[in-house]
Formats: C-alpha cells, sequence, structure tokens
C-alpha cells in the first residue's frame, strides 16, 4: 500500500513536470520568433500578438493535460485507496 | 476523496478538488453549486442583452453600443474562421458558447466563494468536468450538423477522404477533440483556481491580487480558445461537405 502512496505522489509530481517540458521549449520558440518579427515590422505588433498569445494558450494546454493527470492522481486514485484516510 | 487543508483556520483557503454539494433530482445525482453558477453566469448574459436591447436606437449609445461591439466581435471569430460565405446561421451558437464561457469564467474571478454551502465551494461553473464536456459535446454535434447540412449523407466521406485507411484515425479524432475541448477548459480553470488557493494559503493579503488580474486576462483568453476551436470545426465540416458533394458531381 505504502508503494502504491508513493508510486501516486511521484508520478503526480512526474507528470506536471514532464508535461512542462515540450510546451516550455515551444513556447520559447514562438515568443522568440514573434520578436524578431515585431524588430522587423514594428508596424505589425497588434496583429502578431494576438496570434502569439492565442497559440501561447495552446501551448499551455499541454501542460494543463499533464496537470490534469497529477489531480486525477492525487485526488481520484490517491484518495480511493482503502486505507489511507484513517491514518 | 481526499482534501488538502494546510491552514483550515483561514476561511478562503481550503484547497479541495472533487467535493461537490450533491442534490438528488429524479434518480441524477446533480452537482448543485455547477447548477447554482451556471444559472447565474447564464443570467448575467440573459439580463444584459434583455436590457440593452429594449430601446434600440439608429445611433447606438451606451449599453447598445456595448452590446454591438461584442456582437461584431463574436461574428467576427466565425466569419474567420468558417468563411464569409457560410458563417451566418452558426453565430449565434459561437456568439452563446463565448459569452457563457467569458461570463462563467469571469464569475468565478468574483469572491462567491465567501457564501458558505453545504458542499465543495461556489465558483466558476467550469471548474466542473460536466459543464466543460457538455460544451464540447455541443460543439461536436455541431460539427456533424454542420457537415450533414452541407453535403447530406456523403458527409460520411469525410471518415474515408483520402484513403479508407484513414477510417479508424478519424473516428479517435472525433473523440480527441470531445477530449481535448474538455480538459482545456476544465484543466485551465481549476489550474488558476489551485494557483489562487495555494497563493491564498501561502499570503492572503495583496500577493494574489496581481495573479487574478492575470487570471482575468487568461481566462477571457479561454473563452475565446473554445468560441474559435469550435468555429475552425464547423468551418472544417462545411468545406469537407462541399469537397464531398463536389467529388460526388464529378463521378
Amino acid at each position: 500500500m505504502d508503494i502504491a502512496v508513493a508510486g501516486c505522489l511521484v508520478g503526480a509530481g512526474l507528470a506536471v513536470g514532464l508535461a512542462a517540458i515540450g510546451p516550455g521549449i515551444g513556447q520559447g520558440n514562438a515568443a522568440g520568433k514573434a520578436l524578431e518579427g515585431i524588430a522587423r515590422q514594428p508596424e505589425a505588433e497588434g496583429k502578431l500578438r494576438g496570434t502569439l498569445l492565442l497559440s501561447l494558450a495552446f501551448m499551455e494546454t499541454l501542460t494543463i493535460y499533464g496537470l490534469v493527470v497529477a489531480l486525477i492522481l492525487l485526488f481520484v486514485t490517491l484518495g480511493g485507496l482503502p486505507g489511507l484516510l484513517k491514518g | 476523496m481526499l482534501a488538502l487543508n494546510a491552514l483550515p483556520t483561514l476561511p478562503l483557503a481550503a484547497l479541495e478538488v472533487g467535493k461537490h454539494w450533491d442534490w438528488d433530482i429524479a434518480g441524477f445525482t446533480v452537482h448543485g453549486e455547477t447548477v447554482v453558477t451556471t444559472w447565474i453566469a447564464m443570467s448575467v448574459v440573459i439580463i444584459l442583452c434583455f436590457v440593452g436591447t429594449r430601446k434600440l436606437e439608429r445611433v447606438p449609445s451606451g449599453l447598445q453600443g456595448f452590446l454591438e461591439y461584442g456582437m461584431d466581435f463574436v461574428s467576427g471569430i466565425a466569419r474567420d474562421q468558417i468563411g464569409a460565405k457560410d458563417y451566418k446561421p452558426y453565430v449565434p451558437l459561437i456568439g452563446t458558447i463565448f459569452l457563457f464561457v467569458f461570463s462563467a469564467n469571469w464569475l468565478g474571478q468574483l469572491p462567491i466563494r465567501v457564501i458558505h454551502i453545504p458542499g465543495g465551494e461556489l465558483t466558476t461553473p467550469s471548474n466542473d468536468v460536466n459543464t466543460t464536456l457538455g460544451l464540447a459535446l455541443i460543439a461536436i454535434v455541431s460539427f456533424f450538423y454542420a457537415g450533414f447540412k452541407t453535403a447530406g449523407l456523403s458527409f460520411f466521406k469525410f471518415f474515408i477522404m483520402p484513403n479508407p485507411a484513414f477510417l479508424p484515425l478519424k473516428i479517435i479524432e472525433v473523440f480527441a477533440r470531445i477530449m481535448s475541448l474538455t480538459f482545456r477548459l476544465f484543466g485551465n480553470v481549476l489550474a488558476e483556481e489551485l494557483v489562487l488557493g495555494v497563493f491564498l494559503l501561502l499570503v492572503p493579503f495583496i500577493v494574489p491580487i496581481p495573479f487574478m488580474v492575470l487570471f482575468l486576462f487568461t481566462s477571457a483568453i479561454q473563452a475565446l480558445i473554445f468560441a474559435t476551436l469550435t468555429a475552425s470545426y464547423i468551418g472544417e465540416a462545411i468545406e469537407e461537405g462541399h469537397h464531398a458533394v463536389d467529388s460526388h458531381h464529378h463521378d
């Protein structure tokens, strides 16, 4: 039973941590390219900003999926393990 | 279920997920706090639109001007994704989804959770997965409606479009869209609530305010994304439907 609890906790941590890597790189790339675009054409800033924010939100969603998995592990799986809430 | 109560003495700062105020209605278990806040979010939109359209004038002012700006905005979303030819019938759907998600998300930023209810807490309806799943199902049903309306039964060709080998992939894609729409909104809103909860646990004064302002912004973006994705699915269905009808005529 202890090993199941430990697995849930470690898994929840890893789910968010690993899911944050890819979107982090992607958001950095997108923001960098948008900056390049603004530096080249400052008058296009308004349009670039809107598109950038929308695509950043899409990338952020991938981390959120990891967060959902972590929350399921913490609140559903861990809460459902027998004998946990007594101690 | 488990509740992480680090400092149970603070009234605003309990971190809990999956606790609900269960109502039994005709054998179904209903999450009461979600029903209440859904009705609040809906009535905000309904009352605003009702009051704003009582005395229509040619030159809009005040609330009517604001509502016309909102109307322009949501029909702009639909026109960008669906195309200028077919977008008109879908503006009410896209607009309703946007306005509901928007008002629901901003409702969650108001401190209505200080009103104590028997179970769970009074927050935005979109941090209940049932609400977002319902919205995602509406989106996917309207995808099929748009497709079948454009192409009739030959819309089924969408599933075997380049090649019949794509059939399983296309079926999985439909379910993946439901899942991703559901968990995108649910996860983002729940993450905001949890971050705010953690900050309220650590420093219950002043410090959470900048984050609340940030979350006003991100929750508006989430509403925009949900409406944009619904519109783009409808646009895709209409386009594929036109393709299916055209290839039928050429045969």
